[in-house]
């Protein structure tokens, strides 16, 4: 977790703020700048936001829980998502999720104890012609096998 | 200087399209041959991506694929700047099979152009639209769009032209166009390839609706599942914002229409226009109540035309050739074509725009090939995670709004998705559940708690406990859902479970004649 202690992670905070503050309607902005910055959006920073944007720290936690893509914590150092919608499910992907899942010792949301790599689902990355998708760290894989997982984590074996 | 095509479509990327690309520029340098790698959309023909192409003396683009890095030697020792042989040569683009039989109008120029090239849109008909738009009356744009029968690509086919109409009679000091980018639906990438492949397309659709509303600044909500969209259309607005598309001044008219995309965070329910709206002023993304239609207050309480990707791409088209040239495609009340997607478990997954009326049996087989897996298709889902679910004994249903709205299905936003045989739909009946679980916004009770509840009821009947009142249980349910929710998510759920109870009652231990007698 970032330290609030930290003046730089502070600095990053106030940075992203500055930055989006004046655009209409700028709450979910504001925090998809920090995370972008941070990797997540520290509870601390949550008063923070609030005090600058005039709103209770309610409504900004309210809106950092809903979405998603939005995190209170830090993730691994690498991130990978896995589709679990209709078009992957039809060519294996409940199986490839269980495997991913068992291969890295990890359910959804959490991280390896070497704090490598998260495991977020996914609900489609538009690849449904080349089911099943992941990606890790963005990079989009598609027509993915559990041997091609494996194959791809030995790419970022630490 | 040869060129070469390389799509920077995000499927044909993670196809392997960019190691490709970095292939052709290395090996082009170690034979000291001269290429220029253009970077363009896909054609859609996924099982052949990555898909290079090469213009043949005269002018004809010849095809390869699906190429891989280690093919690459070979081609150029098989003469691949002049087209020549090769056991990957799949001859010239415009006589392939499955692109010849289609009615590419939206997606003319995706995988033809740079997508990022304003001269390449230009010399291929772009802007063309936007000029006579300019030279007619705001009204006159609107009633062209009327005329043409374009309906709303996103799912719900609401007639354009009079979304656009409500908007241009309603007074106000700022109007908004905002596209509705968030394409989430399982099985569905037409919105994603277009912006990839022709962003300016889009750009020039969203501008005519400026204008035609009065409407001076425009959002592309853009999902963030989509980054290499977001990239394809960054540049392409940067582009056309510096050659005076876009501006306080657009093309000299006086007229002002500004630009930008914004991205969502993952939550499905933003696809949903008011949701969409509410995320776009910086809030949760709560559904909102309506009346007032956003066409009247919509962004930032103002009125507001929202659109889907595929239906403002389509508005060019329909201002350069007249509204009668996209009428004339289609059948009955659905004018002009649709990009259908074919996803799943097909041996040929891809784009096919064709005209509305063709069935579903001629998309899966002729173009689709059957099966990926080689076994029988079982189940077919259209339209997205709130489609139904039609039987292999239903294929040979007309792709049009009303004769799927008369089976209780939905065309939606175009999205097939095959299943084989070993698909068990009780298993997916929980999951449409489930994922209305995760994604309920939580304002209305029917789809807040009824999603939690509907996978619990699926689990009592799967587990065989007092199946038949289980069943009725879990249909009255889906009433409730589809009679009492605020927007589509609670409301059409109930559509791919109640279908898959029909269709496929002993995936769920149940007798069929119970089930017909319950339904």
């Amino acid at each position: 977790m970032t330290h609030p202690d930290e003046p730089s992670a502070r600095a990053t905070v106030e940075r992203a703020i500055a930055a989006t503050r004046d655009l209409p309607g700028p709450l979910l902005g504001t925090l998809q700048a920090i995370q972008r910055e941070l990797g997540h959006v520290p509870d601390w920073a949550v008063p923070m936001v609030a005090t600058a944007l005039n709103l209770s720290r309610a409504e900004v936690h309210g809106t950092l829980t809903f979405y998603h893509d939005l995190r209170g914590t830090p993730p691994g150092r690498h991130v990978v998502r896995v589709c679990r919608a209709e078009s992957c499910q039809a060519m294996n992907g409940a199986r490839l999720e269980q495997h991913i899942k068992s291969r890295l010792g990890i359910d959804y949301h959490q991280t390896t104890a070497d704090g490598a790599l998260t495991l977020e689902p996914a609900y489609c990355f538009g690849h449904c012609a080349c089911s099943p998708a992941i990606t890790i760290d963005n990079e989009p894989h598609v027509g993915v096998t559990p041997e091609r997982f494996d194959a791809l984590l030995e790419g970022f074996a630490q | 200087m040869t060129r070469i095509f390389v799509p920077r479509d995000a499927t044909a990327v993670a196809r392997g399209a960019d190691r490709v690309a970095a292939a052709i520029a290395a090996e082009a340098k170690r034979r000291g041959e001269p290429v220029q790698i253009v970077r363009n959309g896909s054609r859609g023909l996924f099982w052949l991506e990555p898909m290079i192409e090469v213009t043949e003396q005269g002018g004809r683009r010849i095809a390869y694929g699906p190429v891989a890095e280690a093919d690459v030697p070979a081609l150029f020792a098989a003469g691949l700047g002049s087209g020549g042989a090769h056991r990957l040569r799949l001859g010239p683009v415009e006589e392939i099979d499955w692109l010849r039989r289609q009615e590419r109008l939206t997606f003319a120029r995706v995988g033809l152009t740079d997508p990022v090239s304003l001269d390449d849109y230009l010399a291929h008909g772009g802007y063309r639209g936007l000029r006579r738009a300019l030279d007619m009356a705001p009204a006159d744009v609107v009633a062209a769009v009327t005329a043409s029968g374009l309906r709303g690509r996103g799912g719900a086919a609401f007639p354009t032209g009079i979304k656009w109409k409500t908007t241009l009679d309603t007074a106000a000091d700022q109007k908004y166009v905002v596209c509705n980018a968030d394409e989430g639906d399982s099985g569905t990438f037409s919105d994603r390839m277009l912006m990839e492949g022709d962003p300016f397309c889009l750009i020039e659709g969203m501008t005519i609706a400026g204008l035609a509303v009065g409407a001076t600044h425009g959002y592309i909500y853009l999902r963030s599942e989509y980054p290499h969209a977001h990239a394809a259309l960054e540049q392409a607005i940067a582009v056309a914002r510096a050659a005076g598309y876009l501006g306080d001044d657009v093309l000299g008219s006086g007229k002002a229409f500004a630009l930008e995309v914004r991205l969502g965070a993952g939550a499905y329910i933003c696809g949903e226009e008011t949701a969409m709206l509410e995320s776009l002023e910086g809030k949760r993304g709560m559904v909102r109540f309506k009346p007032p239609l956003p066409a009247v207050q919509g962004l930032f309480g103002k009125p507001t035309v929202v659109n889907n990707v595929i239906t403002l791409a389509a508005v060019p088209l329909i201002l350069e050739r007249g509204a009668e040239f996209y009428r004339d495609y289609g059948m009955g009340r659905s004018r002009g074509t649709l990009p259908f997607q074919l996803a799943g478990n097909v041996r040929r997954g891809g784009l096919v725009e064709k005209a509305f009326g063709l069935t579903l049996r001629e998309l899966i087989e002729d173009f689709g090939g059957g099966t990926a897996s080689g076994r029988p298709v079982h189940a077919v889902q259209v339209g997205g995670p709130l489609g139904a679910y039609l039987p292999a004994s239903k294929l040979d249903i007309a792709l049009d709004y009303e004769a799927f709205a008369a089976v209780g299905a939905m065309l939606g936003h175009g999205g097939v998705v095959v299943f084989d045989d070993t698909v068990d739909m009780a298993h997916m009946a929980r999951y449409a559940m489930e994922f209305c679980a995760h994604e309920s916004c939580g304002k209305c009770t029917p789809c807040r708690i009824g999603s939690t509840r509907g996978a619990e009821v699926i689990d009592r009947i799967v587990a065989g406990r007092d199946r038949r009142a289980n069943e009725i249980l879990l249909r009255d349910l889906c009433d409730t859902m589809v009679s009492g929710s605020l927007c589509a998510l609670g409301g059409m759920t109930p559509f791919p479970v109640v279908s898959a109870l029909d269709h496929f009652p002993e995936d769920f231990g149940l007798a069929r004649e119970s089930a017909h007698a319950a339904g």
